[in-house]
């Protein structure tokens, strides 16, 4: 069988592009780029099928060493579905970035322009790792390209205020990724393996695993962004350039996301943390309701979007104390409606700083206030915007609507009726600020400068994705099935 | 024994590596601290490898081939740091 070799050909091919694009330069970079982003669909579409059509995880020993000698990758459906997220996304921000940092035949070559294609692959790379890994080693290793690949992403343009949000950035995810190293250490001390197949069966819960799981879930809530640990999120996402904003908004924050869920519910599969799980959720609903407010008080376009991800990771978390506290049906609601809430989030946020940084460039500014005729000038860009808002605030029938429905009904039948309160009110307030903007735009006001050239092209790539993620509230539950596959909680 | 001592050392370490990066502002003294917090991991990546010797080796190669990986890293996360601090230190000149 060959097809084990796919998830281990979805990570070193974007590597070995990104290597050869450094000495293509920046055009030769972009081109390669744009040539490889079908190569890296069509993978993760095929992985999409195999893990599908076969109902079990690819596994692929590599060079033939089992583990615990060697080291594996393991695409379950989770796994699947991020890879095809993470696909769909970086392909359409790469067309879309080819107005800002392509080079025209003939102009000169930028140094931002040539950063940005091999940091691109570099980050796509990273994320593919970091979703099919399955060492504790090799993720800490993916969570590290990730940081070194979306750093630089944030300061591009090498203005102050976006350098000063880029170190910020680096010294929250270095001390992340540390801490983390801390817990592989203590891990690896305790059962004397880091392969979280065989870590699932021989842990239990004593104090070195469970000293090891905080340090390590701590270290991974400040490379997520979860509330206390926001902090840095809002200026870096909020001055990056739009393209870069979108992958980091939509993919990146989602990479050490999946590695808490693989700590609690592959390597902490047999050991139930109900109350902790509560704690982590807690943390999740002041996220949604501090974030939101945090979001209408915004007077920046960019800054109120950067400020309704760190409400919308808030989302993420109501699902460890679902799933801790429960089994069967409602755990199986409990994680398909995470990993929707990921994607779907994934999806409307690229098209949101999409949107908005097209406003922004054809505004020449994005103070909300000063957005009136937006509506007459782009109304394909404020439709998008208001297509990734219905879907952020869980609107029927998009897939935010589809995610917070199986958050709802798995809070509901959990008995933890709290949660369900906490994600109606950060519907509304998510509303609230989707409204503040929707109403300046669609107010008359002074027409706009005149259109650039290339806008529809930019301009339909948003409105796609901001569609993907409303179509995905359209797919039969069935289809969410794949991301059952090779969950290690409900492992025999 | 010289396990023991490795690990405290390497926890003492862990504690002021900590305490630096969440309480001193300066973005070099922050810097220097994780390479201390990074350090004090590496001892006890260091000490694990000791205790879980076996099989006539001095210690379990699997932690020391993690410990140089992440010395590799870690100088790689540092060089990209300082480059920053250079970068913001010239914009401010510039400002």
């Amino acid at each position: 069988m060959a097809w084990d070799m796919l998830p281990m050909l979805a990570v070193m091919l974007p590597v070995l592009a990104m290597v050869a694009a450094v000495p293509l330069g920046a055009r030769g970079a972009e081109r390669l780029t744009l040539a490889y982003a079908p190569v890296g669909l069509a993978l993760a579409i095929g992985i999409m099928l195999v893990v599908q059509l076969g109902g079990v995880p690819i596994r692929q020993e590599l060079g033939h060493w089992a583990p615990p000698l060697g080291i594996a990758f393991r695409a379950d459906g989770l796994a699947a579905a991020m890879l095809l997220t993470a696909a769909l996304i970086i392909g359409a921000i790469a067309i879309f970035a080819r107005a800002d940092f392509g080079t025209a035949a003939g102009a000169v070559e930028r140094r931002h322009a040539f950063a940005f294609w091999p940091l691109l692959l570099g980050l796509w790379a990273a994320i593919n790792l970091a979703v099919v890994a399955n060492d504790l080693f090799t993720l800490y290793v993916a969570l590290e390209l990730l940081t070194f690949a979306a750093m630089p992403l944030v300061c591009l343009d090498g203005s102050r205020a976006t350098l000063q949000a880029a170190l910020r950035y680096l010294m929250f995810a270095l001390l992340g990724s540390v801490l983390y190293l801390l817990g592989v250490a203590l891990i690896y001390g305790s059962a004397g393996t880091l392969d979280i197949v065989l870590l699932a069966q021989r842990v239990r819960g004593d104090i070195p695993v469970m000293i090891a799981i905080a340090v390590m879930t701590a270290g991974l809530l400040a490379k997520t962004a979860l509330l206390p640990l926001h902090l840095w999120l809002p200026p870096a996402h909020a001055g990056a350039p739009a393209a870069a904003s979108a992958v980091l908004s939509a993919l990146v924050v989602k990479g050490s996301f999946v590695l808490v869920l693989r700590l609690w519910f592959g390597v902490m599969a047999r050991v139930p943390m109900p109350d902790a799980a509560q704690i982590l959720a807690g943390l999740g609903a002041a996220a949604i309701l501090l974030g939101s407010v945090a979001a209408l008080g915004q007077a920046r376009l960019k800054l109120l979007v950067a400020y309704s991800t760190v409400a919308q990771i808030g989302y993420l978390f109501l699902m460890f104390p679902l799933l801790a506290a429960s089994a069967g049906e409602v755990a199986a609601k409990a994680w398909t409606g995470g990993v929707v809430q990921a994607v779907s989030h994934a999806f409307a946020k690229a098209a949101m700083f999409l949107a908005a940084g097209i406003m922004a460039s054809r505004f020449g500014h994005d103070r909300i206030a000063d957005l009136s005729g937006a509506g007459r000038a782009m109304p394909v860009t404020l439709l998008t915007f208001a297509l990734a808002g219905l879907s952020l605030m869980g609107v029927p029938p998009s897939g935010g609507f589809a995610a917070k429905w199986l958050l709802l009904s798995a809070a509901i039948g959990a008995g933890q009726w709290w949660w369900a309160l906490v994600i109606l009110g950060g519907g509304l307030l998510t509303g609230g600020y989707v409204y503040r903007v929707l109403a300046m735009g669609l107010r008359a006001g002074d027409p706009a400068p005149e259109p650039a050239p290339v806008a529809w092209q930019r301009d339909g790539i948003a409105l796609a994705l901001a569609l993907v993620s409303v179509v995905l509230g359209f797919l039969p539950l069935a289809a969410f099935g794949l991301v059952q596959i090779g969950r290690l909680d409900v492992a025999p | 024994m010289t396990g023991t001592i490795f690990g405290l050392v390497g926890a003492a370490l862990i504690g002021i590596g900590l305490f630096g990066m969440l309480v001193r502002r300066d973005a070099l003294l922050r810097i220097l601290s994780f390479n201390l917090l990074g350090g004090g991991v590496f001892l006890v990546f260091g000490a694990v490898a000791r205790r879980g010797a076996g099989a006539g080796f001095g210690g379990d190669p699997v932690p020391q081939a993690i410990i140089l990986t992440g010395i590799v890293v870690a100088f790689a996360a540092t060089t990209l740091a300082v480059a920053l601090v250079l970068r913001l230190a010239a914009a401010k000149d510039r400002a």
